[in-house]
């Protein structure tokens, strides 16, 4: 019985979204084109998403697998345009193949392409091991890359503004304060996670500083996801109204 | 075969670790000009690894079907929301797949019309669970919860018009928030994140750190 309710609120939900989009269509609200389609593609899947506020249902289930799927497409195609086919494809396989190419072809990305296949050796069970030089590679890259660039972007470039003079001339009390105060909250929060230490004493007093300030900054984050969140939100509540239904302008 | 298998990948990583880690320090245009050529040949290996990704995904739901697990059925929506935006992707507009991608197309309109509604949508909808998680957060238990919970309002108030309503020291406030005691604990998150990262890739480049090696042999 319950099961044949559920079956009637969905059949009704789509039979009303269908009228709905006649309505819009004949009224000319809604132009008879791609476009005109597209906006009720969109109302359709921002409806079947939210349906999962009132619980989970099949509507809710195909638009989030319809999703993933075009997502893969998407990843796929863009990462084909964007990197393998100017990377790749235009720079060894067409100068390679193609009698009309200007170019010599870049022999040596024959390199990076092995590695890139040996990925593939992974679901082999002999020669998956082939699969760890691509790793290694990789993995070499980014290790060696970030070290400098870390040292640089994200130590000496925060350390700096944290040690700035209180008084140098200038500043009003208010500023000299906030220079305080950022350097305390930094030295603090530091010295809460420094772990082979016993939080005790002078230590345990500047760790509590330390979580202090971790909660503000949470707190604030979590204010700033909040806020962000609910303006998508809005868009959406929007997009509804404005672009499918035409009630706002 | 144990030379092949394990100690090939150390060198592979020690090699490249070293190389790049030196060739920040040397500004020659032989150093710039090989940070080039990796970043390409890195370009093209990702390139790849989404293939790997790709194939997984499929993979997965493949099985389902074929197996018929319950909710099978909502895999084959995953495979025809692929298909179809890999073929308009490819067709690129009467172009083909080997002619730089064409605006205005198909494959734009699946874009516009699937993956934006419904990647905002899915985002959007975490506002509602968000609220939620408010509630059980924002329980002042502890001086520390009472202090997140303080800071949490005065920056969404300071976010909207209400809170200069309210007061206009609301949104001065939150500016403040943000700007000092926000910053200070992000600044010190960041430092040991980057200590962390450091110690971790200099662990990889001398090969004591192995776990993305893998098990077996």
């Amino acid at each position: 019985m319950r099961k044949d309710s559920n079956f009637f609120v969905l059949v009704g939900t789509i039979g009303l979204f269908v009228c709905i989009n006649i309505f819009l269509m004949a009224s000319g609200k809604l132009p008879f084109s791609f476009d005109g389609f597209g906006v009720i593609l969109g109302a359709g899947l921002t409806l079947a998403i939210y349906s999962f506020l009132y619980k989970d249902n099949p509507a809710f289930k195909i638009a989030e697998n319809l999703y993933v799927g075009v997502s893969l497409g998407y990843t796929i195609i863009i990462t084909w345009f964007n990197f393998l086919k100017p990377d790749l494809y235009d720079s060894l396989i067409v100068p390679m193949f193609s009698k009309a190419a200007t170019k010599a072809p870049q022999y040596a990305l024959i390199f990076p392409s092995m590695l890139g296949v040996f990925m593939f050796l992974r679901f082999s069970r002999k020669l998956s091991w082939l699969s760890r030089w691509t790793f290694a590679f990789v993995v070499g890259l980014g290790a060696g890359v970030s070290i400098p660039r870390v040292i640089s972007a994200f130590i000496l470039e925060q350390i700096k503004p944290s040690l700035h003079p209180v008084f140098s001339g200038g500043e009003t009390l208010f500023s000299s304060v906030n220079t305080l105060l950022i350097m305390l909250g930094v030295i603090s929060v530091l010295i809460y996670f420094i772990f082979s230490v016993e939080h005790k004493g002078a230590i345990g007093k500047i760790s509590k500083i330390g979580i202090w300030f971790l909660m503000i900054s949470f707190g604030a984050s979590f204010g700033y996801t909040v806020m962000g969140r609910l303006s998508l939100l809005i868009g959406r509540i929007q997009f509804l109204l404005r672009d499918w239904l035409g009630v706002l302008q | 075969m144990n030379f092949l298998k394990r100690t090939i990948p150390l060198i592979i990583a020690f090699v490249m670790g070293v190389l790049m880690a030196m060739q920040y320090y040397v500004p020659h245009k032989l150093s710039q000009d090989l940070l080039e050529v990796v970043s390409k040949w890195d370009r093209i290996i990702a390139g790849f690894a989404v293939f790997i990704g790709a194939y997984s995904l499929l993979h997965l739901h493949w099985t389902r079907i074929k197996r018929k697990v319950e909710g099978w059925g909502y895999s084959v929506f995953v495979y025809f929301g692929a298909i179809i935006t890999l073929l308009f992707g490819f067709l690129n507009g009467g172009k083909f797949f080997w002619n730089d991608k064409q605006d205005g197309t198909m494959f734009d309109w699946l874009y516009y019309y699937v993956q934006v509604p419904a990647g905002a949508t899915i985002f959007s909808i975490l506002a509602f669970f968000i609220a939620s998680a408010a509630y059980r957060t924002f329980r002042a238990r502890t001086n520390e919860s009472t202090v997140l919970l303080i800071a949490a309002i005065v920056v969404m108030l300071g976010r909207v018009p209400i809170g200069n309503y309210i007061s206009p020291y609301v949104p001065a406030i939150a500016d403040w928030i943000m700007a000092v005691p926000n910053l200070a604990a992000k600044r010190g998150i960041l430092l040991g994140v980057s200590l962390g990262a450091i110690a971790t890739s200099l662990k990889i480049i001398f090969g004591i750190e192995r776990s993305y090696l893998g098990g077996g042999d």
